[in-house]
């Protein structure tokens, strides 16, 4: 083949791609071939719709979540829904039971003797744990239930300033809430196992519904055990959700949080509503409670009705005690 | 009553980023907020598309639906604002809103975060029309001097429309039947529960 003939073959082939080339593309775009939204809807699912972007942020590369808006309706009717009927529900049980038991009363009278129930150290931890969470729970629930109850009280201006203090006593409260806790924990778990003296408490209903019925218990009863676990359990679980709102990068990604969050409030409901009934019973429920908490002297009979086992162990040690003291080694 | 929103022709979107650039300027909006961002999807790859996203000013918008303090209001113009004097930055509305448009101010330690700040359609808040308080909280108020927001008004081309929802989807579809696609009117089947057929 000659040199020319080489050349003209070339000739030819170039020719030949640039009259078939441009009606290859007159038949296919390849800027109709795009993702569509709708597509990717079907493909993702409930995922959210990403990308790249050039913000530092990286969270900003989620173009569309729809899932954010179930969170919204839970935590916007639910959870709001929920957090009324708890503690509305719960006072209106209390209420109710008040009107048909009354004040439970000391059934022998008070005796004038006294005896230690709670030392300053437990006294100490019990207030600093149930002044931070009365403060913590209706911080907590303000931000729920605020909105439908006290703003129409107060108005736009001072229920957000009122909202914005609440937000920072939740934040800060939260600390010494959780030291009291471990406290709590350090100090009452021994006396807070569950043992066979609790199973006949319950039998009895604790004596709660009727007059007059006293179940044998030690330090703490069925109920107040109860009460512990869940301050403890719940306490637990606030706290650690809890620490991931206030550190969102520590949560994850947005439905992480979103969980955390909800919970968060859950666990706040239900604790919220038994520690309503552990104030009722603590305070105009029971004649002689309070000053277990109060003073932490109890009186005698009182503590014989309610912790009868207790009473005995205290004063066996009590004996031994003076006894050892009575006969000096020799 | 005009029901305003927003449309973001992808097919136009040449993600040069002049909206988030106009925005910020014309709003004076602080350093690490972006009230709207240009979001790339299948980067690099064949049948890429960029998005411009901010608020998209929804009906029945769930940031006001977690909100706290109630701090949400929608105009007449269907534009969802907020009172920065009455929100207490709890961050609730970040996490409800499908398209990432609430953003926070660092003010203290421990990253606490400030009054939200969000797009507010260049139309403002609570305080009186075009005052200086206004300004210094939300921008400024474009719609009240019979302006369209900046960031669609100066898009060179045209992909990010601003204005009427009945018109910009009309102008819409008529783009999409002429040159025979379109990837979608992006957000809008979230924002208001139905997107624009063709």
């Amino acid at each position: 083949m000659t040199m020319f003939s080489k050349l003209l073959t070339a000739f030819g082939l170039v020719l030949a791609l640039s009259f078939s080339a441009p009606m290859a593309s007159a038949q296919i775009n390849p800027t109709e071939r795009s993702v569509t939204e709708d597509s990717l809807f079907e493909a993702l699912g409930t995922a959210p719709v990403a990308g790249r972007t050039t913000i530092p942020d990286a969270q900003a590369g989620t173009l569309i979540n729809d899932a954010n808006k179930g969170w919204a309706a839970l935590q916007g009717q639910t959870l709001h829904t929920l957090s009324i009927v708890a503690v509305v529900g719960m006072v209106a049980i209390l209420a109710l039971f008040y009107l048909m038991r009354g004040k439970i009363r000391i059934d022998s009278g008070f005796a004038g003797r006294t005896i230690q129930r709670f030392n300053s150290i437990e006294r100490f931890a019990h207030w600093t744990l149930a002044s931070t969470f009365i403060i913590l729970a209706l911080t907590g629930l303000n931000l729920i239930i605020g909105k439908s109850v006290i703003l129409p009280l107060f108005g736009e201006a001072a229920f957000g300033t009122l909202s914005t203090w609440g937000k920072i006593a939740h934040n800060y409260l939260a600390w010494p809430f959780m030291v009291s806790l471990v406290l709590i924990v350090l100090l009452w778990i021994i006396h807070n196992v569950p043992n066979k003296v609790d199973l006949e408490w319950i039998k009895q209903g604790g004596g709660l519904l009727k007059k007059g019925v006293h179940p044998p218990a030690r330090k703490f009863n069925a109920g107040q055990k109860l009460i512990f676990w869940s301050v403890v359990l719940g306490g637990a679980a606030l706290s650690y959700t809890g620490i991931m709102l206030l550190f969102p990068g520590e949560a994850g990604t947005a439905a992480d949080w979103q969980f955390y969050q909800t919970i968060h409030a859950l666990v706040a409901a239900a604790l919220s509503a038994i520690v309503i009934a552990h104030i009722y019973i603590g305070s105009v429920g029971m004649e002689g409670a309070f000053d277990a908490m109060g003073s932490g002297e109890v009186d005698e009979n009182w503590a014989k009705e309610h912790h009868s086992l207790w009473v005995e162990e205290v004063k066996s040690t009590q004996e031994r005690n003076t006894k050892q003291v009575a006969t000096p080694a020799e | 009553m005009a029901r305003m929103k927003f449309l973001c022709d992808a097919d136009r979107c040449i993600e040069c980023q002049a909206c988030v650039t106009a925005c910020k300027n014309e709003h004076e909006v602080p350093w690490g907020i972006n009230r709207r961002r240009v979001v790339t999807i299948n980067d690099g790859l064949p049948g890429e598309r960029s998005v411009s996203m901010a608020c998209m000013h929804c009906d029945d918008a769930p940031c006001a639906a977690v909100c706290p303090v109630k701090c949400f209001y929608t105009t007449d113009d269907g534009v969802v604002l907020h009172n920065k004097d009455t929100c207490i930055g709890c961050g609730y509305c970040s996490y409800a809103c499908p398209f990432g448009a609430p953003q926070y101010p660092q003010t203290a330690n421990f990253g606490t975060r400030g009054k939200m700040d969000k797009c507010t359609y260049c139309s403002g808040g609570p305080e009186p029309d075009m005052s200086h308080a206004e300004y210094v909280k939300y921008g400024a108020n474009r719609l009240a001097e019979g302006k369209l927001p900046l960031c669609a008004e100066m898009c060179s081309t045209k992909a990010l429309l601003a204005g009427d929802g009945d018109i910009i989807a009309d102008i819409y579809r008529e783009r999409v039947v002429t040159r025979g696609y379109g990837s979608g009117a992006w957000g809008w089947r979230t924002a208001y529960g139905d997107t624009v057929t063709v």
